[in-house]
């Protein structure tokens, strides 16, 4: 078992070692993406068309509506004293945002219990709005930094959402809006399970196409050995460029990493046990690197759109929902985006870490079957 | 193995791809130490065959056994005991001459301690002592093929499938492979090698003729070339050689006549038309006669002949 697989990974490795692009093929892509995918969300904005709605009329609240609007990236059109003229300047777009505080915030506050600040957004204009509430996530930080003894902030991260103040973003009309933070964690799953189900695909097909794969298919070899000396390497590869997408996210956007490493560790490689399966499976139907090509294409795609990456599931029709179920990258954006966001560990993350685990378990196994070492 | 029974045996082996048939009812023998040669235009059936026999496809009728295992529900069985040499025969051309057979013996599992030996025996055989760390794609056909060979001996399989080996390598290259493998059979291999070049033919202790699927003539190159043919060859040199050709094809006695080269074959059977009477019966159809001889046929007229009889035999049914 070890001989075979050795030698399996010997000849992986080597090729990869000598195949001078493989390290920039493997890299480039990953990091450009990346790059053009976080600043794509991350454009500054000013003069941001604001409403107000202060309902505790207190200090408290006064004061951070002046925090607010004391940066260039406000502009208060309306201090509405219902909530329907509120309704009404969203509706009709005269503001893209709005900001209600809630009766009883200075109290909470100062009892030290969360305040609850309700934002409203424009969700048509999902950018701007996006990076409008970026903005309010921290000078709401700031603001609660100020307050005596209430407000412990994660040190490390100025933009870290505040545990004094509970910003409850309500976004109308898209329902599924990303902020920022949100959206990179989401970049880091799909850009792996785009790069190893089309890495895996492409290393079975092209031994298929030069007929090294029936060179191999006539040796004793037994299905698991080969398989898991195809896959092996790419679950490495995946590992790393899972690693190196997040620490470039945490250092250059500034994302927090709130979570357990190990728990991500954990998601991660399920994830990519997962995506391998996606790969091998592509592998078994296609008989050329063009018939790969057209399936990756065909199947990654959907995968992508029916991941709640983009467009949130629940707004999906009901037949689209049902796909998703087998769709890995759906659960690995939930466990990602907490373990980054929320910090949350296991008690809340087991059903989306196990319907990945059943999901690699079933496409790894069909893998392993359906390579019976014929050519028919 | 078995140590007494043949190396490989079919019987009605049929290969089916969807309602094309590619290989229909063969039936063959090969003896322990045999070279035996699949012969055979493009789209035989000579990789199908050989295939099956390696257990990479499953017969859709028929059986075959190698090594006396059955292809069909033993092939683990049967790879124990075969090296395979598939036409494209390749290797990893981003990996050394040495990687390649460490590879390859690895995957096979040869002995650790005998890896050294193994490996040291087909540098040898491939000529490649000088470039051991040489990539293998670097390397010309001559040498890769050579390569290809001797990473499918590695572990020392009794029986050899070798499909089209010398298949796009220049002649010199060619002659050293068959000497390799005649070597191998010194030793007891039991080879199975298909070809398209008639030549190659003669050097198979046994031949097997293959056409659209089918068997068509199985015997030694002696046996073929004194049975298959009917009669007696004669080359004739005459102008002109259309005409010729035309008259000769409807007489009495020939069995078959085809323009070879500058020349005439003409295969002549017992009655009718003879050696002696040859001249005076072209001559009296206005063809001029030159000289008439009697040739050793080769084995291209041999398949040449029961190829073109096999396709008549097929339109007419
Ligand atoms: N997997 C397949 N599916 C469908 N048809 C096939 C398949 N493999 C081979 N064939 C067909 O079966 C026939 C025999 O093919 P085969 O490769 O055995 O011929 P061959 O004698 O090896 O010819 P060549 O000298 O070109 O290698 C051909 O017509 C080929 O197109
Ligand atoms: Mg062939």
């Amino acid at each position: 078992m070890f001989e075979r697989l050795s030698v399996m990974l010997m000849k992986e490795f080597l090729e990869l070692k000598r195949d001078r692009w493989a390290m920039f093929r493997l890299v480039v892509p990953l990091l450009v993406q990346m790059l053009v995918f976080g600043y794509a969300a991350t454009f500054t904005v000013h003069h941001v068309t604001t409403a107000v709605l202060d309902l505790d009329q207190s200090q408290a609240s006064r004061s951070l509506i002046s925090h607010i609007v004391a940066t260039s990236r406000f502009t208060v059109v309306d201090v509405a004293k219902t909530q329907r003229q509120i309704t009404h300047d969203i509706n009709d777009g005269s503001a893209t945002i709005a900001i209600v505080i809630h009766a009883g915030f200075a109290r909470e506050l100062a009892n030290g219990q969360g305040a609850p600040l309700q934002v409203i957004i424009d969700g048509t204009n999902s950018n701007t709005a996006l990076i409008a509430l970026g903005y309010l996530e921290q000078i709401v930080a700031q603001y609660s930094a100020q307050l005596p003894g209430t407000v412990t902030l994660v040190p490390g991260f100025a933009a870290t959402p505040p545990r004094g103040i509970d910003l409850r973003t309500q976004p109308w009309f898209n329902a599924g809006l990303n902020d920022r933070w949100f959206f990179i964690p989401g970049v880091i799953g799909t850009l792996t399970l785009m790069q190893v189900v089309s890495l895996t695909a492409f290393a079975i097909v092209r031994e298929r196409e030069i007929g090294t794969l029936e060179q191999i298919m006539v040796s004793p070899i037994r299905p698991v050995e080969f398989i898991l000396g195809k896959t092996l390497p790419f679950f490495l590869i995946g590992l790393g460029d899972i690693s190196l997408i997040s620490v470039l996210g945490i250092l250059w956007f500034h994302i927090p990493f709130l979570g357990s490493p190990l728990i991500m560790l954990l998601g991660a490689s399920l994830f990519l046990l997962a995506s391998l399966g996606m790969g091998l499976l592509l592998s078994a139907f296609s008989r050329t690197q063009q018939q790969a090509f057209a399936l990756n294409f065909f199947f990654v795609n959907p995968f992508f759109i029916l991941s709640g990456f983009a467009f949130p599931i629940a707004a999906m029709p009901k037949a689209l929902r049902w796909f998703t179920l087998i769709n890995p990258l759906r659960y690995f954006l939930v466990v990602i985006r907490a373990i980054f966001l929320k910090g949350v560990g296991l008690s809340a993350l087991w059903p989306d870490l196990l319907a990945m685990a059943l999901l690699a378990f079933v496409m790894l196994t069909i893998s392993v079957r359906r390579f019976h070492k014929s050519l028919d | 193995m078995n140590a007494t029974g043949p190396a490989v045996v079919a019987e009605g082996l049929t290969k089916r791809f969807r309602s094309f048939t590619a290989v229909d009812h063969l039936d063959l023998r090969i003896e322990k130490g045999e070279i035996a040669g699949f012969i055979g235009p493009n789209g035989a059936g000579k990789s199908t065959t050989i295939r099956m026999l390696c257990g990479l496809l499953r017969p859709s009728e028929g059986r075959a056994l190698v090594a006396g295992f059955d292809v069909g529900q033993q092939p683990e069985a049967v790879r124990e005991h075969i090296g395979y040499m598939s036409q494209k025969f390749s290797l990893y051309g981003d990996l050394t001459v040495r990687e390649n057979l460490r590879f390859f013996g690895g995957i096979y599992r040869v002995a650790r301690g005998e890896m050294g030996e193994r490996t040291r025996f087909a540098i040898t055989m491939a000529g490649l002592q000088e470039r051991e760390d040489a990539l293998v794609r670097t390397l010309a056909g001559g040498w890769k093929q050579r390569l290809a060979l001797g990473c499918a001996i590695l572990h020392r399989p009794p029986i050899l499938f070798l499909d089209e080996p010398t298949s796009g390598v220049e002649p010199e290259a060619r002659r050293r492979f068959w000497d390799l493998i005649h070597e191998l059979a010194a030793g007891g291999v039991t080879i199975l090698v298909s070809t398209h070049y008639m030549d190659e033919a003669e050097y198979c202790n046994r031949i097997a003729l293959i056409d659209r699927g089918r068997l068509v003539a199985l015997g030694t190159p002696g046996q073929l070339r004194s049975r298959h043919l009917g009669g007696e060859l004669f080359e004739i040199r005459c102008t002109p050689l259309g005409a010729a050709l035309h008259v000769l094809q409807g007489a009495a006695g020939v069995i078959d006549a085809a323009i070879f080269g500058d020349r005439l074959h003409v295969v002549l059977g017992p009655g009718g038309l003879d050696q002696a009477g040859l001249p005076g019966f072209l001559q009296e159809h206005g063809v001029s006669v030159q000289a008439v001889r009697t040739v050793t046929p080769s084995l291209e007229d041999v398949f040449v002949r029961l190829v073109s009889t096999h396709h008549g035999g097929q339109d007419s049914s």
